[in-house]
């Protein structure tokens, strides 16, 4: 009692959480063993990221003792308090923690030799097992384990221990091999695309992955590349931010034009697979605009958004095919995305009017409801008359614009048409965000009741944010089912909507670059519903990767990978307030004031 | 003598505030109302074309809406009603999960249909091995009891580990969070069983001829399988019931329901009964599982959205929170889901009925979301989620 505070921080220092530690090697255990039987290691390892010393089935292993070794060691170090000198015991623990996770491993592989369990596990194969062992004998692999375990571990562990400058370098080496060897065929096909094969001929081995030499070359420049570049950019960013207001917006607005240019010259250099993957992303980062709007501004867990993209697909489907079973005007696409627009303003109307007043859970849960009902009605043979059943409508004609014709065949104008809704989508959702109508949702986000009495129009706002989501979505819609060519009920499950919340919630709820973010990362590189991605090798396991990310986001980062200022601080209130009450900042003022 | 001063209309102010405060109609409730009217109007309809239909099928107003129909014979009627309730003793078990979840926590745990497949599945493993050992077929009674304990286990154990996981650290976020979550973990739960188990739809061993033949119950014919699934969530029901209701774990849930922080200063551990919470919830799921393998005799990874969506509706129509409620809920809602295609839509002249039924489970959500969001016994919630 009679310590002074001083005395407190130096004696009361724990030492390492040696129980934390265990419960991490569990996991690590645990996880191992889950990924080794989800069939990772066997489905990934055609894929090399460095051949032929690493494949991507190896590294669904190989990860974990690294980063439980290195989320195991950190601690919080509370405002005023003092952070633990780190040391030896932390390498130690970082060791046990990865020996652990191979530890699973070991018993799993002792496992499989010696019991047949293939009946309920698909992937108790002796294929795992000569994997996991290297080809070699069962001792040889558990031994090359334990020390891989121990080493990786090892490695985690220094995170902490060693000194900032190692780990940013460490980092950015690991980071970009990966990257680059993640991002292989679109590297190729822009590369392609300039003339310059000889380039990726260097690093990439033929049957893909980098090479031994290709991967040294990278991990130099991503060396160098600091070093070069030292503090200019963030010295330029300064520059620019602290020009005044009006030269800063000709600076911004010059690097936009550019960029906008960029942008649309890219798709000329790009080869079809590029293309078609860019063009998905943009119909999802077209929904991901859409539901943030519901989501993310106005706060309104919608369940169901893919009921519009299916609206606006089937309306398209509907009134531009010549097959369309009831009603079939033919007409051409830009007229038809007219009706489309107003049918699926109409529809968000319908939808939302009377979930509006329930309470937010329910809401869910009914909107879901909704996009389900949806889904069977266009699946029904009552409405087959019209919609075509499970048939669904085909021969959708694509979009012409004169010059050209937009197509599935032609991914290149399909990317093309989604770029531009996609800067009329960015457009609409950012002058939005800082209008009357924006703030109005970001109000009822925050508390509904005290928006009301401000004098907001909670029904009608809330309906306008159901009826603008709902018309990005049926942009979305449209262009979908002129690019497919053909349309079914198929093509929006549920599991549609919960991809675009992923892709919402993972980028950053309220943030349009966040939401853009989101889906080249998510859409990109793991791919969509049923579009295949960056790492096609993924496809069978991508949900399952989107659902633990949804979870490990809402516990670690609800606030998303590019959070937005204000939602971070109505999520971490607390922390804030935490932090601020320590600093003695509390009577200053109110938080907003500030800054 | 006067304590007060004469009230004076116009001047005393103080009075004003009693009035009744004007109450603005606005577009959207009179939307509600009609989408209300409209509701109703069709559900009395196709009713009153079903009765005139069955009373005469030449009946000018059965004839007028859909001349095709054919109206059901009592023994077709019933024979629906048992399906549906047999399936709706099961929506009931699933439903009992959600409403003590969001009794206790106040929040809809979304992976809870998902505990339901996990439970399925390893009913179809345990069962399945039993079956090659040859047990399934010799020792029906004691090998299906193996199966229901070791799937209400694993049930259970998948429950608690969601509940420390994923939902302890939210506990206190805003209201939305952990539902996100746990929409999260039932895509998760989903795909593990992908991984694990491999895509494909599995199947049960086949049951005892003696357990599945027709036999006739107080006139009504009912299959030995339905009878068991029916008995079976009686007696989960009665267990639960006197859990709830005459224990002192069961007294101890309904405080932490009414208001956890008072419940902790009665000396509860709270985070104890959320746990035992779940972990009923979970094993009444894992029972609901079984239920499910015997009915219908396969399971693949998607088992369990429909019935978990349609066991929440069963919550909600019971009142959430009401665990009397759910069994009730789940009862009725899957007699209405097996009879209202034909009773309802066919009169009305909908084509293929019986492809709407998951349509049906739906709108009966959101109807009784809309006209009685508190359900149709009360809500039981705790002070806090009643806001």
């Amino acid at each position: 009692m009679t310590a002074t505070s001083e005395n407190l921080s130096i004696s009361d220092v724990p030492g390492v959480a040696w129980r934390k530690q265990t419960r991490f090697a569990m996991v690590g255990a645990l996880s191992s063993v889950f990924v080794a039987l989800a069939g990772m290691p066997v489905g990934l390892d055609r894929r090399s990221i460095v051949y032929p010393v690493l494949s991507m089935g190896y590294l669904s292993l190989l990860w974990i003792p690294f980063v439980l070794a290195r989320l195991a060691g950190t601690e919080t170090v509370l405002e005023g308090m003092v952070a633990r000198p780190r040391g030896t015991k932390d390498l130690l623990a970082g060791a046990f923690v990865g020996l652990g996770s191979a530890g699973g491993l070991a018993l799993l592989m002792v496992l499989i030799q010696n019991f047949d369990l293939r009946d309920p596990l698909i992937n108790w194969s002796p294929q795992l097992l000569n994997l996991l062992v290297f080809n070699r004998s069962l001792a040889v692999g558990i031994f090359l384990w334990l020390g891989l375990g121990a080493t990786l571990g090892l490695l985690g562990g220094a995170m902490h221990v060693l000194p900032n400058r190692f780990r940013f370098h460490f980092r950015n080496v690991v980071l970009s091999v990966l990257a680059v060897s993640f991002l292989e065929t679109f590297l190729t096909d822009l590369l392609q695309g300039f003339g310059l094969e000889v380039l990726t001929d260097l690093i990439y081995y033929k049957r893909g992955g980098l090479e031994v030499v290709g991967a040294l070359l990278v991990a130099a420049l991503a060396l160098l590349a600091p070093l070069v570049v030292g503090t200019r950019i963030t010295d330029t960013k300064h520059k620019v931010l602290s020009l005044p207001t009006d030269e800063r917006r000709r600076v911004n607005l010059v690097l936009l034009t550019v960029s906008v240019v960029l942008l649309f010259v890219l798709p000329f250099f790009l080869g079809k697979i590029t293309n078609e993957l860019l063009a998905n992303v943009g119909l999802f980062v077209l929904l991901a605009l859409g539901l943030n709007i519901v989501v993310g501004l106005a706060g309104i867990l919608d369940l169901g958004y893919v009921a519009f993209f299916a609206v606006g697909g089937y309306t398209t489907a509907v009134l531009t095919s010549p097959n369309s079973p009831g009603f079939s005007p033919e007409l051409p696409w830009p007229i038809a995305l007219i009706v489309v627009v107003v049918l699926t303003g109409i529809v968000g109307l319908f939808i939302g009017a009377p979930v509006i007043r329930m309470r937010g859970d329910y809401l869910a849960i009914v909107t879901l409801g909704f996009g389900e009902i949806i889904r069977l009605l266009f699946l029904s043979d009552w409405l087959s008359g019209w919609f075509g059943g499970a048939q669904g409508i085909t021969n959708i004609p694509g979009v012409n614009v004169g010059i050209a014709t937009v197509k599935g065949t032609d991914p290149r104008s399909v990317f093309l048409l989604v770029l531009v809704f996609c800067a009329i989508a960015i457009y609409v959702s950012w002058r939005l965000e800082n209008s009357r109508l924006g703030r109005a949702w970001m109000a009822i986000r925050e508390d509904e009741d005290v928006a009301e009495a401000m004098g907001v129009n909670t029904t009608n706002t809330k309906l306008m944010a159901f009826v603008v989501g709902a018309v990005l979505a049926s942009f979305s819609g449209a262009i979908f089912s002129a690019k497919v060519g053909s349309i079914f009920p198929t093509s929006f499950l549920m599991l549609v909507s919960i991809i675009i919340l992923v892709v919402v919630i993972v980028g950053g709820m309220g943030n349009i670059v966040g939401v853009i973010v989101g889906a080249m990362v998510l859409i990109g590189v793991l791919g969509g519903p049923k579009q295949p991605g960056l790492l096609q090798e993924f496809s069978e396991f991508k949900l399952l990767i989107y659902g633990a990310l949804l979870v490990w986001m809402m516990l670690k980062r609800p606030e998303g990978l590019v959070p937005n200022v204000r939602r971070t601080r109505e999520l971490h209130q607390e922390e804030f307030l935490q932090d601020a009450w320590l600093k003695g900042e509390i009577d200053t003022g109110d938080q907003e004031g500030a800054e | 003598m006067r304590i007060r001063p004469p009230l004076i209309p116009g001047k005393n102010v103080a009075t004003k505030h009693e009035a009744k405060p004007t109450s603005r109609v606005l577009w959207v409730d009179r939307f509600l109302m009609l989408i209300r009217i409209g509701f109703i109007f069709l559900i009395s309809v196709g009713l009153l074309a079903f009765i005139a239909q069955q009373i005469d099928p030449q009946n000018p107003f059965a004839r007028w809406i859909n001349p095709d129909a054919t109206g059901l014979t009592a023994a077709q009627f019933k024979g629906l009603l048992v399906t549906g309730l047999a399936q709706g003793a099961m929506y009931g078990l699933i439903a009992l999960g959600y409403s003590m979840v969001y009794g206790v926590l106040g929040f809809i745990n979304f992976a809870h249909g998902e505990v339901f497949m996990v439970g399925a599945m390893s009913g179809m493993i345990t069962s399945n091995k039993l079956a090659d050992a040859g047990l399934w077929g010799d020792a029906f009674l004691p090998s299906l009891v193996f199966v229901v304990v070791t799937s209400i286990l694993v049930s259970t154990a998948v429950a608690v580990i969601m509940e420390r996981i994923a939902y302890r650290p939210l506990r206190g976020a805003p209201r939305l969070i952990p539902l996100i979550t746990s929409i999260g973990v039932s895509f998760f739960l989903q795909n593990v069983s992908v991984v694990l188990l491999g895509p494909g739809a599995k199947s049960y061993p086949s049951l005892p001829t003696w357990l599945s033949q027709k036999r006739s119950l107080i006139g009504f014919e009912i299959e030995g399988t339905k009878l068991l699934v029916l008995l079976t969530a009686a007696v989960s029901m009665a267990g639960l019931w006197y859990l709830v209701e005459r224990t002192k774990t069961g007294k101890a849930m309904r405080a932490v329901a009414e208001d956890k922080e008072i419940a902790a200063l009665m000396g509860i551990n709270v985070n104890r009964i959320i746990v035992t919470t779940f972990a009923v919830g979970g094993a009444m799921a894992g029972v609901a599982g079984i239920l499910w393998g015997i009915l219908f005799r396969s399971v693949i990874h998607t088992t369990g959205f429909l019935p978990g969506i349609k066991a929440f509706s069963a919550a909600v129509v019971g009142g959430i929170g009401n665990l009397g409620g759910a069994m009730a809920g789940g009862l009725s809602l899957g007699a209405a889901e097996a009879t209202a295609p034909l009773v309802l839509l066919e009169p009305l002249g909908v084509d293929g009925v019986s492809q709407l039924r998951d349509a049906v489970a739906f709108a009966v959500l959101i109807f009784v979301l809309l006209v009685r969001p508190n359900g149709l016994f009360g809500e039981r919630l705790s002070e806090e989620d009643r806001a």
